[in-house]
């Protein structure tokens, strides 16, 4: 995809243009006091070649030390104008450029809070980083390196020609009869140096691209002997990259040089027509001497003008990029008509009660909870309305391959169901369903009765707490990931869910405590206490209902046991979904739901499931029997972006 | 100035060879540098005589050869100019193509243990950032730092001929200018370095939000990482402000004080020509020189960040180019004729680099030419380990792993890898073609040769599928292979390679059964007259091998035939089991 990142279009595009203006709207009168500074400073600009002209016709000529005086006087006002001026012009400009740039990188983040997690199965996360960082930075650099000098580099030729004009009409014309010949020295430059740019871009990636691919393929080219070929490719590309620039560098040796050059042109063509004038028609000495002054000062701006045209026509293609980000399609669960402030208060009215059965005050709950008899639990939540139900629910993620196929089962409140079936058998699948990550394809999910349509989409995911095999930690401290930005949640309800699942112990013993770092996704924690951690963050919002991807890592036996004790804790008396790969786990739960090919093909207990001899007693015998031995049961994690892999070390090609 | 004293220690004994190669175009760049400068300050001098004249009086004639001589010098100093461009800058760039190549060269020297703790971004960031700042040294750097000393010397030269005293007051501010661009130039720098760190945090913030996108919508996380990103975000901007504050006054300060020259040139001039004591000309040649000095005295400021730079970066650039290869040939290594492909490991003990726990212990069995030896054993238990010490990616210990009876270490490292043909776990595809990708390891392959080693890969009826045939690009440009087919790719890429023993590390595990049973056959013949090691979960893949080796966290368990195994009733027998069932379900 770096090809498309590539592509330079036109410089300038009306559409796109409108539409990065409009984010200058908020600072309409900065952008205007900016204006009329950088007129100011032009206008000051000007002035100096008169005030020479000035001191050597009416002072010098005069022999009028007074007079001379006077023009230093205000050469030094206009001095200080001018460093006053060319400040505030460039601080202002800069602050709203910055500013714009806030807003353009927040608008984006929000829009990837928005959009469906489909949208992250497609586009790879490297592309998505290169729109909020990269292409906002090529932005940045058109509004500090290119439009203010722009408006700048205008207002100054035009002042300097409307100079001239009052000086001298004739000279003008003179003068500025070697402009035919700067316009086709510069255009002819652009033009070869655009092209010339471009292919240094190219080069430039080009080699790049080799060099990391070399570098993570390292250990492939040294087994293959690859490294005197490989080295002479690289000698190609690099010397690519080199002719490339020495385009440029032949090209900019011409261009400077002849520009020069016909600035020299029109010094002596004042030389020699307005030394006449001078001689005959009676101009000033002064007016010959500011006139070269100011055909100085006019050959600046212009040599730069190719450059700013490069970083308009980068800036264009960046600002296309990110507008077609900002302009994918929402979420629909996102969409404004669930999140209205009055459906999700009523959405949250239905989901308390659910959830404010289970205390916050977990030593109490626990104890009432293990009083009441299992089988009467049981009966008495079949009794009520379902908590979760699956309504022949089909779903594909791409084409017509159906990962679920008219799934139908129903969860009790208070009820746990393990969902069993081997790799890629659906039941990640059906998991994100529940959180609505995905529309089903066909079929319909209700939640305490309610299509999941019908939920405010935060409600819902504030009643359906989730745990994940692979535990997604933040940056942060130990106590901001166990509170998740539920501000209104106390630090002694964070340790008090933490003692309940067992993980304040280690917790006590990091530095720090609670106030611990967590760096690189929890890197320095070990795999038992990542999953604690989760066990602790998801105990401590006090779901209704429980998602539990359960991890197959495997820790040492005293961690397991902790692990199993906690999980008992987090699923007491709470509507529970376990995609199980632990026995003692699937013993624990009240019904099993086998999913087999997209399908469920058995529902039962644990006892019924194995009275009946099928695909419950096969799985149970492969996964839960000899999963020990030399096979490798560990399930591919489908639900987040990290796959599980081998430990680096210990393949023969850790790069490749 | 304090940019000396580095700059002389920069261009060491390292540097030196990298210019040295082209100082003769050097010399006459520089040489070019001095004359297109000496000849342009021949200007103002023409002018001030054309000045005087029409000051007192003059033909037209005259002035038309003013004109000419004016236009004349400018000519001449523009052709210099080029010449200057066309060998200092050329060669700079010539010089950065040279240091990179050799950067590449050593890096392909380096042992596979470096690359596991250097990070690429690292690596590339000293390939590229590095190399550039060590070319702008070397290029711009060096011209504009000879332009300065000649405009400086000449003009400061000329205006001290004019008027001593108005030079010593209108220069005063000029060493201002420079310090002006050092000073503000450095902390521009700086700054610029801090907007950079504050970048990579939002970077990662954005990094972090998008990996995590599920948890984030599960816990209803959006706002709050809304607001993080926006702290962030605002922190970025504060630097940025930082910044704007600082190097919003450079451009004003300098121009203020090149202005202030410009000022007492005037004022003081003024009254001299009014004093009589110079001419008009004089003076306006006087002002000129003055806006000659301008940019040269920022460049200087510019050119001493640029050597502090180029130095810093070059100090980079040597350090990874002392890191010494940890793997290389013996002095005396034999390049032995020929190779039967006989294995031993003998009570092999391997420890990874910083690792207390040992991946491999007393492992001790021999593996007869032409034989095929399976290693079975769950994950992490030292297969691929074992694996990757016969080509050295790590040294094992002396005397613990030998082919044909020498000691791999005591071998041609380059000889030794032509001997072994190997599949790694983990296929790298390079953003070649196909064909390439096939024939990496063996760069003169016939298009036969490539088609047969894809078809007994299995992987003939999928190209057939793809776009181009054999000719379709993978990788970044162009299709992305499945698992199954880039561990296809990488089994045809074995084959081609034809050498006397074949490493098969777990090649077939995302291929289904069928597609298995079909490669299997197809490198039966392959195996015949080879000796083979192969790593593999599936039973049915290793049952036929001569030896069957279960390894469980670094030791030999069992060992035998799959009859003597199976036989035992351990671990190798359970995993048969197991499999056995999976087949059973999987046809359900």
């Amino acid at each position: 995809m770096t090809h498309d990142d590539e592509v330079l279009g036109r410089a300038y595009d009306r559409r796109l243009m409108r539409r990065l203006l409009g984010y200058l709207r908020p600072y309409r009168s900065q952008v205007l006091f900016a204006g009329a500074v950088v007129l100011g400073d032009a206008l000051v600009q000007l002035v100096f070649p008169w005030l020479t002209k000035e001191a050597i016709d009416n002072g010098i000529r005069h022999h009028d030390a007074a007079y001379l005086d006077h023009v230093a006087l205000v050469f030094l006002g206009l001095l200080g104008a001018g460093f006053g001026l060319g400040y505030l012009q460039n601080q202002v400009m800069q602050r709203v450029g910055q500013h714009v740039m806030l807003d353009l990188r927040t608008a984006l983040f929000e829009k990837l809070q928005r959009l469906p997690v489909a949208y992250y199965d497609r586009n790879p996360i490297g592309r998505l980083m290169t729109r909020v960082t990269n292409d906002v930075d090529v932005l940045n650099e058109l509004v500090t390196a290119g439009v203010g000098a722009l408006f700048g580099d205008l207002f100054a030729l035009i002042g300097i020609v409307v100079a001239m004009s009052r000086l001298n009409a004739e000279l003008l014309v003179v003068t500025f009869s070697v402009l035919p010949l700067i316009a086709i020295v510069t255009i002819v430059f652009r033009v070869k140096v655009r092209a010339s740019f471009r292919d240094i871009r190219t080069r430039l990636a080009r080699l790049n691209a080799f060099l990391n691919e070399n570098l993570t393929g390292m250990s492939t080219v040294q087994m293959l002997n690859r490294e005197p070929r490989n080295f002479a490719q690289f000698r190609d590309v690099n010397a690519g990259h080199r002719d490339a620039n020495l385009t440029a560098v032949f090209y900019n040796a011409v261009f400077f040089p002849v520009l020069e050059l016909v600035g020299a042109l029109a010094v002596s063509l004042i030389v020699w027509y307005g030394g006449r004038q001078v001689m005959w028609t009676g101009i000033t000495l002064g007016t010959l001497v500011a006139f070269i002054q100011y055909t100085q000062r006019f050959f600046r701006p212009i040599s730069d003008l190719s450059e700013k045209y490069n970083i308009l026509q980068q800036a264009m293609a960046s600002a296309e990029r990110i507008f077609d980000l900002l302009d994918a399609p929402e979420d629909p669960a996102l969409a404004p008509a669930a999140a209205s402030p009055a459906a999700r208060r009523a959405a949250e009215a239905t989901a308390r009660p659910a959830g404010a059965a289970h205390a916050t005050n977990g030593t109490a709950h626990a104890e009432t909870a293990g009083a009441a008899h299992p089988e009467a639990r049981r009966a008495a939540a079949r009794a009520a309305q379902p908590c979760v139900e699956f309504d022949r629910v089909s779903f594909a993620y791409l084409g017509d391959h159906l990962v679920l196929d008219d799934v139908s089962f129903a969860i009790a409140p208070g009820e746990r169901v393990a969902l069993v079936g081997a790799t890629g058998s659906g039941k990640t699948t059906l998991a994100s369903l529940l959180l609505r990550f995905y529309e089903p394809t066909r079929g319909e999910i209700r939640l305490d009765g309610r299509p999941l349509a019908a939920w405010d989409v935060h409600a819902l995911r504030r009643r359906v707490g989730l745990v994940l095999q692979d535990v997604f930690l933040f940056s942060g401290t130990i106590e901001s990931n166990l509170r998740l930005g539920e501000d209104a949640l106390s630090h002694d309800a964070l340790e008090r869910a933490a003692r309940e699942v067992h993980a304040h112990p280690f917790i006590e013993r990091l530095e720090g405590g609670y106030a611990a770092p967590v760096q690189e996704r929890g890197a320095t924690l070990s795999s038992g206490q990542r999953q604690l951690l989760a066990f602790a963050r998801t105990l401590a919002r006090n779901p209704g209902v429980l998602i539990l991807d359960e991890a197959t890592s495997s820790v040492d036996t005293r961690t397991e046991q902790l692990i199993q004790d906690a999980l008992k804790r987090l699923m007491r008396d709470r509507t529970s979904l376990v995609i199980a790969h632990r026995l003692s786990t699937i013993q624990d739960v009240d019904r099993i739901v086998v999913l087999h090919h997209g399908r469920v093909r058995e529902i039962g207990t644990h006892a019924e499931l194995l009275a009946r001899n099928g695909i419950y007693s096969r799985l149970y015998q492969l996964q839960f029997m000899s999963g020990r031995t030399g096979r490798d049961t560990g399930e591919r994690p489908e639900m987040d972006g990290e796959q599980a892999t081998e430990p680096v070390v210990d393949s023969p090609f850790p790069l490749a | 100035m304090k940019g000396a004293r580095p700059l002389l220690r920069g261009l060491d004994a390292r540097l030196l060879p990298y210019v040295t190669r082209y100082r003769r175009g050097l010399v006459w760049g520089v040489t070019c540098v001095a004359l297109t400068n000496v000849i342009a300050l021949a200007q103002p001098q023409v002018l001030r005589f054309a000045i005087d004249d029409l000051y007192r009086g003059v033909t037209a004639e005259k002035l038309g050869r003013y004109a000419i001589i004016l236009f004349a010098i400018a000519l001449t100093a523009a052709v210099f100019k080029y010449w200057m461009r066309q060998s200092v800058i050329a060669i700079s760039r010539h010089i950065e193509y040279d240091l990179r190549n050799d950067l590449f060269a050593h890096l392909q020297r380096l042992s596979v243990s470096y690359f596991q703790h250097a990070r690429t971004g690292e690596i590339m960031s000293r390939a590229t950032n590095d190399v550039s700042a060590v070319r702008m040294m070397l290029g711009p750097g060096i011209m504009y730092l000879v332009n300065t000393a000649v405009v400086a010397v000449v003009s400061i030269g000329f205006m001290l001929s004019i008027s001593p005293r108005i030079a010593l007051y209108a220069l005063a501010p000029l060493p201002l200018v420079s310090l002006c661009a050092w000073f503000f130039g450095e902390r521009i720098h700086r700054r610029f370095e801090e907007i950079q760190a504050q970048f990579a945090m939002l970077s990662a913030k954005v990094q972090e939000n998008l990996a995590g996108v599920r948890v984030v919508r599960a816990f209803t996380r959006e706002r709050g990482e809304s607001d993080e990103f926006r702290d962030l975000n605002r922190d970025y901007l504060d630097k940025n402000l930082q910044l704007i504050r600082t190097s919003g006054l450079f451009y004003p300060a300098l121009a203020f004080l090149s202005g202030t020259a410009a000022l007492l040139a005037l004022y003081l001039g003024g009254r001299e020509v009014i004093a009589t004591h110079i001419t008009l000309g004089q003076f306006v040649a006087f002002t000129w020189y003055l806006g000659m000095l301008n940019w040269p005295m920022v460049a200087l400021g510019w050119v001493i960040n640029l050597f502090q730079r180029g130095v810093a970066s070059f100090g980079r650039l040597e350090q990874l180019l002392e890191v010494e290869p940890a793997i290389v040939s013996a002095p005396d290594a034999v390049r032995p004729a020929s190779c039967r492909g006989e294995i031993e490991f003998r009570d092999l003990t391997f420890h990874y680099p910083g690792v207390a726990a040992p991946a491999l212990e007393h492992i001790s069995f021999r593996v007869r030419a032409g034989q095929t030896v399976a290693l079975v054993g769950r994950t992490g238990s030292g297969k691929s380990t074992l694996l990757a010490l016969l080509p050295r990616v790590f040294d094992p210990p002396p005397g613990a792993v030998l082919l044909d009876g020498h000691d791999v270490r005591d071998v041609d490292v380059a000889w030794l890898r032509a001997q072994i043909a190997c599949t790694p776990q983990e296929t790298f595809l390079f953003s070649a073609t196909l064909a390439e990708n096939v024939a990496y390891g063996a760069a003169d392959a016939s298009d036969d040769a490539i088609r047969r080693a894809a078809s007994i890969a299995g992987l003939d009826s999928d190209v057939s599928g793809f776009p181009d045939g054999f000719e379709t690009r993978v990788g970044e440009r162009g299709i992305t292979l499945s698992g199954g087919q880039k561990q296809r790719t990488a089994i045809a890429r074995a084959v081609l390679r034809d050498a006397p023993l074949l490493v098969l590390d777990d090649c077939l595990s995302s291929v289904d059964t069928h597609t298995e049973d079909a490669i299997l056959h197809g490198l039966r013949g392959e195996m015949r007259g080879r000796t083979t090691l192969l790593v593999s979960h599936r039973v049915s893949t290793v049952r036929d091998a001569d030896l069957i080796v279960v390894l469980d966290a670094g030791r030999v368990v069992e060992q035998g035939t799959h009859a003597e195994l199976m036989a035992a009733g351990g671990a190798y027998a359970e995993l048969s089991r197991s499999q056995q069932l999976e087949e059973e379900l999987e046809a359900s």
